[in-house]
């Protein structure tokens, strides 16, 4: 595989908090190459979201990035001035958000919130810039795109609201790709249509892609390497197929025996007991072992990575046997 | 448009109608302006021939519907005390008051809105919070006081600016102002700077919350990701939305300005309608109360009217026709 594009390591981003100090990233390494879609995968506050914002520089106080580097294309970006991220933003990395219904700016229309992103980096006639505003609107799906520039956000639904926000992200051709649960909040048929898009939109470009959901059955048909994140630290990575197929960490076991599938039909869903801690509160050592199945005393310590198999990296100190896997055990 | 437009009129048109039955109900129930009017030493007759006068030898209901006959055709009655229609005497004070108003809401503006929206983007610097607290004694420190020590601050001990009274106007686009004078402009100052105090503050304090809030927000940071520049984000995205409570804010505050500038018009002897209305009250000059109540009301209407507007070219989401009130 071609070098990567983006390389975090041991990514730490904190929340210094009346409260006190919260670790929504901690020691995070991963990296991805171009024309590569890598998972994020983990239950809400595990710190997906923070990651992206750490790598686009969005991260606002109290929160801050306390240490590790991220390297993009050959330049750590952690310690970057405001201009020189700025320029980066939008043009060589863009963002795609959760929340379709609150990414565009409702008192402004449509072409004027494009445009924008255009001129923000390049200089360009106006006339220019809407044709290129118009087929990047026709690139994602949105039909009669000479009318849609004219109207404002509250005119389009859900799913065209998060169809602008790919077109924006799309503008310049972005060598990264973050896409922030973009299909979790619209439905099943228009998330199925987007995520096609944006499947073959990163192949024809050769676009890096983070894609971060608490959904692993999205990532299973849509990235070649997942990252499982829990309480702000990455537990496992692999290929999707290994991972899916053969969960080393107890959490990745978990999670894989809670999404429904074919070969367990009529069987109740394994779920994960106990619930997420409190990111002000974390248990001493692994912060699973409140709700793991295999703690013991050893779990006390923090695990560091290892690599049961080839290429294969988890932190924990008891990784799943093979026939402790709750997802395919059962047909194996 | 067109049905929000007729809607609102007819609304004007029972807010006005009610509002007058209670002024004039209420200033009837206050008392007796002949015994205010009427020397002490007066005749009977000549308390009989006052009071025929005036009209107000008929029963109340007789001399409102008398009235409300004349207001329709555009007479709101002569001033018991100066004899002369209470419209006119008002609309000869109304200049006074309007460009003191006028300047204390743009004061309120130009000076509220980069404060606020300074201590709303650095909420932890010295200056956000100097600002703050500075904003809490413009909110706090009574009007008339306040007036009083720029008074003696300016006038008194450094002698800068005259201490009372409307300085010279002249005629420009067909307006009789003092603000095209600059010995107007010294007059002015003072007494503008006074009533646009508390605004100044109310608007500061509203832009700093609605700045912290908006700057939260998901299209905030979305903006910020497509690489604009600080200055667009603050200036476009962020400001435009803001806009839409401060609109509101401040169109009432045109309103009450010119409603109850009595406080500083008294204090600074500013000639306004202010002080009219007061004189007014003190001798029961009913028509005088009733007319400047009625073009009050007028007014804010009108004021409100013109925020509905504005609200529609802020926020797309509002279109007049669908608007409910
Ligand atoms: N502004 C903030 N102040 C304090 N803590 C924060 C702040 N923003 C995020 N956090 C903390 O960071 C942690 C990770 O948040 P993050 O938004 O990255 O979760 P996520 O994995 O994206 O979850 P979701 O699936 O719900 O989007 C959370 O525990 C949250 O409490
Ligand atoms: S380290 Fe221990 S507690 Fe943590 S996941 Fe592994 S077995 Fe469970
Ligand atoms: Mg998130």
């Amino acid at each position: 595989m071609a070098d990567p594009i983006l390389k975090v390591s041991n990514l730490c981003t904190y929340f210094h908090t009346k409260a006190g100090v919260v670790k929504s990233v901690d020691d995070v390494s991963f990296e991805v190459a171009p024309g590569e879609i890598l998972g994020v995968v983990g239950e809400s506050g595990s710190g997906k979201s923070v990651t992206g914002f750490s790598i686009m520089g969005l991260v606002d106080p109290p929160g801050r990035v306390d240490g590790g580097s991220i390297v993009f294309d050959g330049r750590d970006l952690v310690g970057l001035d405001d201009g020189q991220m700025r320029r980066l933003r939008g043009k060589r990395i863009a963002m795609i958000f959760q929340d379709p219904m609150m990414t565009l700016n409702p008192v402004l229309r449509i072409d004027t919130q494009m445009i924008e992103a255009l001129t923000a980096h390049i200089t360009i006639s106006n006339e220019e810039a809407r044709q290129r505003c118009r087929d990047a609107l026709g690139m994602v799906g949105i039909p009669s795109p000479d009318e849609r520039l004219k109207s404002y956000p509250h005119q389009f639904s859900g799913g065209m609201r998060q169809r602008v926000a790919i077109a924006i992200a799309l503008l310049h051709n972005p060598e990264l790709i973050i896409a922030d649960e973009p299909t979790t909040a619209l439905d099943v048929t228009i998330q199925a249509q987007i995520l096609y898009e944006i499947q073959r939109l990163v192949s024809e470009h050769n676009t890096a892609m983070l894609w971060i959901t608490h959904d692993l059955s999205v990532i299973a048909g849509l990235a070649q390497r997942v990252a499982v994140m829990y309480a702000g630290k990455v537990v496992e990575t692999g290929t999707v197929a290994e991972v899916i197929d053969r969960p080393l960490h107890p959490y990745t076991n978990g999670l894989i025996g809670s999404v429904p599938s074919r070969n367990r039909r009529g069987e109740p869903l394994a779920q994960i007991p106990g619930m997420t801690p409190s990111p002000l509160n974390l248990p001493q050592g692994c912060a699973f072992r409140t709700r793991c199945p295999k703690a013991d005393e050893a779990c006390a310590v923090q695990p560091g990575i290892t690599a049961p198999l080839p290429n294969r990296f988890i932190r924990c100190f008891h990784p799943v046997e093979a026939q402790e896997v709750i997802g395919e055990a059962v047909s194996a | 448009m067109t049905v929000f437009i007729i809607r609102r009129t007819l609304q004007a048109v029972i807010v006005l109608l009610v509002m007058s039955a209670i002024v004039f109900l209420g200033v009837f129930a206050i008392g007796d302006p002949v015994a205010i009017l009427i020397s002490p030493d007066a005749t009977q007759a000549d308390i009989d021939a006052a009071i025929r006068n005036l009209g107000l030898d008929k029963p109340i209901w007789e001399q409102y519907l008398v009235f409300l006959g004349n207001a329709l055709q555009g007479n709101l009655g002569d001033s018991f005390v100066y004899n002369e229609p209470a419209i006119r005497l008002i609309l000869q004070r109304m200049p006074a008051t309007l460009e003191l108003a006028v300047v204390a809401v743009l004061l309120s503006i130009f000076v509220g809105i980069p404060l606020g929206m300074w201590a709303g983007l650095r909420p932890s610097g010295v200056a956000g919070k100097s600002i703050m607290v500075g904003s809490i004694f413009g909110f706090s420190l009574p009007n008339f006081w306040q007036g009083i020590m720029l008074i003696l601050l300016f006038a008194v001990i450094l002698g800068w600016l005259p201490a009372f009274g409307r300085g010279d106007t002249a005629e420009f686009l067909g307006i009789r102002s003092s603000l095209w004078t600059l010995d107007g402009w010294a007059h002015i100052i003072l007494p503008a700077i006074n009533l646009a105090l508390f605004n100044t503050s109310l608007v500061i304090r509203l832009t700093r919350a609605s700045v912290r809030e908006v700057i939260g927000l998901d299209y905030v940071k979305f903006a910020r990701a497509k690489g604009l520049s600080r200055r667009r984000v603050v200036g476009v995205h962020v400001m435009k939305n803001i806009m839409i409570p401060l609109v509101t804010v401040i169109g009432l505050e045109l309103a009450s300005l010119i409603a109850f500038a009595v406080v500083t018009e008294t204090v600074f002897a500013w000639p306004g309608m202010g002080k009219l209305i007061i004189d007014s009250i003190f001798v029961l000059d009913r028509p005088v109360i009733v007319a400047y109540m009625m073009i009050i009301v007028l007014m804010f209407i009108a004021i409100n009217l013109i925020v509905d507007i504005l609200y529609s070219v802020f926020d797309p989401r509002v279109r007049l026709s669908d608007m409910k009130r």
